[in-house]
């Protein structure tokens, strides 16, 4: 393999990365419940809206909600069966959506997957096939892909970029993915590229995971408009803004989208959904997810159907080993405390975290000591110290002064305290609050 | 499952560093400049230290309990300024005068303003100088007994180098950098305190900014303004001589009081050597450390706000694109 140079950004942290738990575990699809629950809100923008009555009959793939508006997403069902009703329940977030419940009859009669040939389509019809199946961005934020991929002015966008870093300690999905389907990916980001001709295709892959990079490399050799870029592996690599700088060179701050530097920038995983929808003609409606952690039996990989229940995933993963004190939806930096297993698998679920320990709640906070090493970590280049203090003050005006709405709410600041302060946690309830009041007007 | 669920905010790992931590490698840094400070100067000299670091940490501890507050001791902040303060005193001080000037450290300058982080200047350092102005002669009485006079090179008794060299006599390089000279219990051993201060930089307490502009910028001034012109001689006697290492490695990296961000780290580093520069080579004493430090913490929250960070991409080259 050719060597390249590795990039990266100011800031991050290095933690124990914990990944050789389950690296090592190939993708295992598992089969969906008996009860399936789609969430009508699993994206970020307005809800979905169902198009299915209580009693209907549904097939796999069948649309059940249509998208709620330019931003949002559709929703299809990943089983036959019958629509029971329309019910609350826990999402991995912590809040609660509407979700369309539906009961496996196990037959899993299908809608018919009309394939295309994606280089004969234009840049509408690829566009309208990735909205239709309701792929949503995978690396976390749920972002609807199509509207990505429809920038105010597309001949602006000179580079594709995937997102492999998967810098997040104890996933390895994505690794896996990269690994056994490297060509999935490659043709996902080539229906990228067919939209945008001019652009170049980058797949982005920290050093930690060298083997992907060649395999990565092997598929897209005969692609000369995509090449891979090694990172320094470094949390939060793989943080958007982050991810363009150091790949492109390009700086955008919080206000500005990934277009304006010119540069789209997407999960490797929701690369292999657009390659599903576009070329196969799937519908999105399942993710990957590892389950590890001290307190799971069998650290592993798995492709989970959406609408499944954390409390199955982890069944069909074998279970507990010892009681957990923590269950955590996402990866240690930014994922989510579960309140209970009854929670609902989304199009963006990527782990479930099972600890028997929780070092939060055994390190006592102590009072700051202005060490500044939250300064120096954070990629936003702000003062976590600072903004925590304003935040727990109500202080708005000195919040913003001090570019709180920088934070990428990434946790570096947290996590190397000294002192254990709460800072993200701070900072985070106070950008929310002023981000909310900004949506209202 | 019976038991709940912990759930909280993100992230849920930590990094294994904490405080006492910190403060413990502080210590274990300080440790190597103290003991040429009690193989010099003699048994009293540990005296003074221990003396210093208990009063320091009993009245902490006291007064925490008294106002009902968590005692934090434990975090050994109090044993650092103890120290400190203890390393800054000449052994020639009477025992009530380092109870004194921990009580003033821990109790007006720590306590009274909320505690640890609170502090606008640092607490030994303000220890000290309390000492300075009320007893001046005591304070600046550098001799030593006997024993330890037969183990001290110095060529006019009773005068620390520095005050040689601003009376105009020479300074032998070689007691000064091993410690075997006058001085204050901690601070003769430029050796000892370059060791430690390099110990700290290397198991990541401090960074090197501050310590390398602090010496850079006072060497630059010496050499342009000393009075002494291009003298390498009357350079390194600076450098090793009086508060300058300890102050540098020690006092000025202190987390509290110095500066938060980094450009202001090196805006504080360069404007202690200025002002070192000013008080060594233009004042009445011959030292300048002290009041370099403590005027330079008054100056932090100032620094602060110059040189408060944009932001990431927030900077003139806005929307990224260089075209």
């Amino acid at each position: 393999m050719k060597k390249i140079s590795l990039k990266t950004f100011r800031g991050g942290v290095h933690p124990d990365d914990g990944k050789g738990l389950s690296a090592g575990c190939p993708l295992r699809p598992i089969e969906p419940g008996a009860v399936l629950y789609y969430p009508l809100g699993q994206h970020a923008g307005a809800p979905a809206v169902p198009i299915v009555q209580p009693g209907e009959q549904v097939l796999r793939g069948q649309k059940i909600a249509e998208a709620g508006g330019f931003v949002s997403a559709p929703v299809h069902s990943g089983v036959s069966g019958t629509v029971r009703k329309i019910q609350k329940m826990r999402m991995p977030g912590g809040g609660t959506s509407d979700c369309i419940v539906i009961e496996n009859d196990g037959k899993m009669r299908e809608v018919p997957f009309i394939p295309a040939d994606f280089t004969r389509l234009s840049a509408e019809e690829i566009v309208k096939r990735v909205a239709e199946a309701g792929v949503i961005g995978q690396g976390g934020a749920g972002f609807p892909t199509h509207v990505k991929l429809s920038p105010g002015d597309p001949s602006r966008i000179d580079t594709v970029l995937l997102n492999g870093a998967e810098c997040e300690p104890y996933l390895t999905s994505d690794y896996r993915r990269m690994l056994e389907n490297p060509e999935l990916v490659v043709e996902g980001l080539k229906i990228f590229l067919q939209i945008f001709p001019g652009a170049e295709g980058i797949i982005c892959v920290e050093d930690n995971k060298r083997d992907c990079a060649e395999a990565l490399q092997k598929a897209c050799r005969n692609a000369s408009n995509i090449r891979v870029q090694l990172l320094k592996t470094k949390y939060p690599q793989g943080a958007e803004r982050m991810l363009i700088w150091a790949a492109t060179g390009r700086k955008i701050n919080s206000s500005l989208l990934p277009a304006d530097a010119g540069c789209i920038v997407d999960n490797v995983e929701t690369a292999v959904s657009v390659y599903r929808a576009v070329a196969l003609g799937e519908p999105l409606t399942e993710c990957t997810m590892t389950v590890t952690g001290d307190a799971a039996a069998k650290p592993q990989n798995l492709v989970v159907p959406t609408g499944m229940l954390y409390r199955e995933v982890l069944e069909a993963a074998g279970g507990l080993s010892a009681e957990p004190e923590k269950m955590i939806a996402g990866g240690p930096m930014m994922g989510n405390a579960l309140f209970d297993l009854d929670t609902v698998v989304t199009k963006t679920s990527s782990a479930l975290l099972l600890f028997r320990k929780d070092p939060v709640a055994e390190q006592a906070v102590t009072a700051c000591i202005n060490c500044g090493r939250c300064a120096e970590v954070c990629p936003g280049r702000i003062l976590p110290a600072r903004l925590a203090v304003f935040a727990d003050h109500g202080a708005e005006e000195q919040f913003l002064k001090y570019h709180g709405m920088e934070c990428c709410e990434c946790g570096c600041c947290s996590f190397v305290c000294p002192a254990k302060r709460q800072l993200s946690q701070s900072i985070k309830s106070m950008r929310r609050l002023l981000l909310a009041r900004r949506k209202k007007g | 499952m019976e038991k709940l669920l912990h759930v909280s905010s993100s992230p849920h790992i930590r990094a294994r560093v904490r405080t006492s931590h910190l403060m413990f490698l502080v210590i274990l840094a300080l440790l190597p400049a103290a003991c040429v400070g009690i193989w010099v100067f003699g048994g009293y000299a540990a005296a003074v230290l221990a003396v210093s670091v208990a009063s320091a940490v009993l009245t902490e501890g006291i007064y925490e309990k008294l106002m009902r507050r968590p005692v934090t001791v434990k975090d050994g902040s109090a044993v650092v300024t103890g120290l400190l303060l203890g390393m800054n005193l000449p052994v020639s001080v009477p025992l009530w005068m380092p109870v004194l000037g921990s009580v003033f450290a821990i109790l007006v300058v720590k306590q009274l303003f909320g505690g640890l982080g609170q502090n606008f200047m640092n607490p030994a350092l303000a220890g000290r100088c309390f000492l300075l102005i009320s007893f001046a002669g005591r304070m600046t009485d550098f001799s030593v007994s006997q024993a330890s006079a037969a183990r001290i090179v110095d060529t006019v008794s009773g005068a620390t180098p520095l005050a040689e060299l601003k009376a105009g006599g020479s300074a032998d390089l070689l007691s000064m950098f091993l410690g075997n000279t006058r001085g204050t219990i901690g601070e003769t051993s430029a050796l000892a305190l370059l060791i430690g201060g390099i110990f700290l930089v290397a198991a990541g307490v401090i960074r090197l900014w501050i310590p390398l502009l602090y010496l850079g910028s006072f060497s630059a001034f010496t050499l342009l303004l000393g009075g002494h012109g291009f003298d390498l001689h009357f350079l390194a006697a600076e450098l090793l001589g009086g508060g300058l290492m300890l102050g540098a490695w020690f006092m000025a990296t202190d987390y509290v009081t110095s500066p938060i961000t980094k450009p202001g780290r090196i805006l504080y580093g360069i404007l202690l050597g200025i002002l070192t520069g000013l008080f060594r080579f233009y004042g009445g004493s011959a030292e300048g450390v002290s009041y370099a430090i403590i005027f330079s913490n008054l100056l932090v929250p100032l620094i602060e706000k110059l040189t408060l960070p944009a932001g990431f991409g927030c900077g003139k080259k806005k929307g990224g694109r260089t075209a």
